[in-house]
């Protein structure tokens, strides 16, 4: 059958079989589906391939024992413990701040919402270097409010806080959003019972909402931190490339990879070790999540 | 034509006419779209260029472009950057570099015609401040003192290379010292990846100080940045080299774009921009 399907095809044949296939809806149906099957899974293939192998050619391209070697190099060291001390104490200022913001965007109305939610989610569209020339009109010596803060002695600028500002600027969305979903997702009724049964607001929060949304607000908070990790563009422009001070690991991939191409092949593959981690558990806790709200 | 929006209903004449021009026009998109993709395109010439050259070599290239029918294509970008692109096996017909380091590199490695390299420029250091000079700065001893913020390019990128040979001339001078050297490079509080960076940052006023080129006050950049001249027996003068690329599918015309680098007009371009220029030999 599949030879004449074929022999068709290509026109061998024409005339009488070829109508006889088109004809008989069973055969077509079987034909068809099958080739819609096959060219799905071919799309599939491609496409997942067009990402993992980028990914595998790091590892591939990378050998093993260079790797190791390399951990030891200073540039290395000093920039995987600028970017984890950064982005652990981007990801704690975003939770303090962020989690009452997405509470209130969660649970009330208020006039000028609409804005101040598009205001949130900014940054994520925003192109990282458009990030960094805001963020030195504003926090830069001669910006805006640096301006006055160069005036009492507070430079931002060029300092490990620059890479802070720009790393909280971009990755305060990916936190606040998933948290006010969380919130959103909280049963009513669980909250009402609480209060009819005479607790305070305060205490429902911490007691009711807080551990209901948790899981979301952990992977919110993870999803904040290798957004923070990741972060390039908006670094490079404000805060700028200083070994120890401000030179974060996608600036030391950058740096390296125009001088020693094995410290920049090793940074990146430890990212993206630790971006393979924060999948694993934010899926983990999102699926633990919607099963606690499900029971 | 008449055109109406809102309550005109289209006949259903009028409507299947649409409906073909749009069909036409999508056609005709999808076309040019392929046609732009993977046409081949007239000749065009792909000049990887270091980022501190962007105003002359751009100037030169539309001379090159009225004085024939090649386009010319630049991709500007540290040297360092531009090398490692050239290494992983980016395409590029000439490379236009800020020192001989990066050039040398990939002539070895046989990635440059050898035979088409020339230096077509000289360029001296220079330190640039904000034309409003909030640290003050009137000389190189100015640069030691703790507080000031002064950019330089990373070692590897020839701004830096360059920066650091004036800084060790500096040092071996008893006025200076070694001492100076560290208290100036402790005052680095960034390592910048292009020297047009350097020079934008300096420009807005966020550093106080960038080492730079002589050229680098271009005359974009004049009445923002000022420069402040390093004295010759400190100074360093920089070789800029030009090459054409071995995997070349113009030769004959990266070789005429050299020619034009080279030529008077050429020449009068990067006398303008600040560059030393070569006398043809």
């Amino acid at each position: 059958m599949i030879g004449e399907i074929i022999s068709n095809r290509f026109g061998t044949d024409a005339g009488g079989s070829c109508r006889v296939i088109i004809q008989s809806p069973r055969l077509r149906g079987s034909w068809r589906s099958k080739a819609l099957k096959a060219g799905l899974a071919l799309l599939m293939l491609l496409t997942m391939g067009f990402i993992a192998l980028p990914v595998a050619s790091l590892l591939l391209k990378n050998p093993l024992d260079t790797v190791v070697q390399t951990l030891h190099d200073p540039m290395v060291v000093d920039a995987l413990r600028l970017s984890l001390s950064t982005s652990a104490f981007t990801t704690v200022t975003v939770v303090l701040l962020g989690t009452p913001l997405a509470y209130i965007n969660a649970k009330f109305r208020y006039p000028g919402k609409e804005i101040a939610d598009s205001l949130i989610d900014l940054p994520v569209i925003m192109p990282p270097a458009v990030a960094g020339i805001a963020l030195l009109m504003a926090f830069g010596r001669m910006g805006i409010l640096g301006h006055y803060l160069d005036g009492l002695g507070i430079s931002i600028a060029f300092t490990t806080l620059a890479v802070i500002v720009a790393q909280i600027f971009v990755s305060s969305p990916f936190y606040i959003r998933q948290a006010r979903t969380s919130f959103e997702d909280v049963d009513i009724s669980m909250e009402n019972a609480a209060r009819t049964l005479g607790a305070s607001r305060i205490y429902t929060f911490f007691h009711v909402i807080l551990p209901i949304a948790f899981n979301g607000l952990v992977s919110g908070a993870i999803m904040a931190f290798a957004r923070s990790l990741g972060e390039f563009g908006a670094t490079i422009m404000f805060a700028g490339n200083f070994q120890r001070r401000t030179q974060t690991m996608p600036l030391a991939i950058y740096t390296a990879m125009q001088g020693d191409l094995d410290v920049a092949l090793c940074l990146a593959l430890i990212l993206v070790i630790i971006s393979f981690l924060v999948i694993v558990i934010v899926k983990t806790l999102t699926r633990r999540m919607y099963e606690n709200v499900r029971n | 034509m008449e055109i109406t929006y809102g309550s005109h209903k289209l006949l259903k004449g009028e409507s299947l006419f649409m409906i073909e021009k749009c069909k036409i026009l999508l056609i005709f998109v999808l076309f040019a779209a392929i046609s732009t993709a993977f046409g081949a395109d007239p000749e065009e010439l792909t000049v990887f260029c270091g980022a501190g050259l962007t105003g002359a070599l751009s100037e030169i290239g539309e001379i090159y472009e009225n004085s024939s029918n090649v386009s010319v294509k630049f991709n500007f970008d540290g040297v360092p950057a531009l090398r490692a692109q050239i290494e992983q096996g980016a395409y590029a017909d000439i490379l236009v570099s800020a020192n001989l380091k990066h050039m040398n590199a990939l002539m070895s490695e046989g990635f440059i015609d050898n035979s088409t390299v020339k230096v077509f420029a000289r360029n001296k250091v220079a330190i640039i401040v904000p034309n409003d000079n909030p640290a003050n700065i009137t000389g190189l001893k100015d640069l030691a003192v703790p507080g000031v913020k002064i950019l330089m390019g990373t070692k590897d990128l020839p701004a830096g290379d360059y920066a650091l040979m004036v800084l060790d001339k500096l040092a071996m001078d008893p006025e200076y010292g070694p001492g100076y050297k560290e208290a100036v490079l402790a005052n680095v509080v960034s390592q910048e990846t292009t020297v047009n960076r350097i020079v934008s940052k300096v420009a807005m006023g966020e550093a106080d100080a960038g080492f730079a080129f002589n050229s680098d006050v271009s005359p974009q950049m004049v009445g923002k940045v000022t420069r402040i001249l390093i004295p010759d027996r400190y100074n360093v003068e920089g070789d800029f080299p030009v090459g054409v690329l071995s995997q070349s599918k113009y030769p004959q015309e990266a070789r005429a774009f050299i020619e034009v680098l080279m030529s008077e007009k050429g020449q009068a371009v990067l006398d303008r921009y600040g560059f030393i220029p070569v006398a043809e030999k």
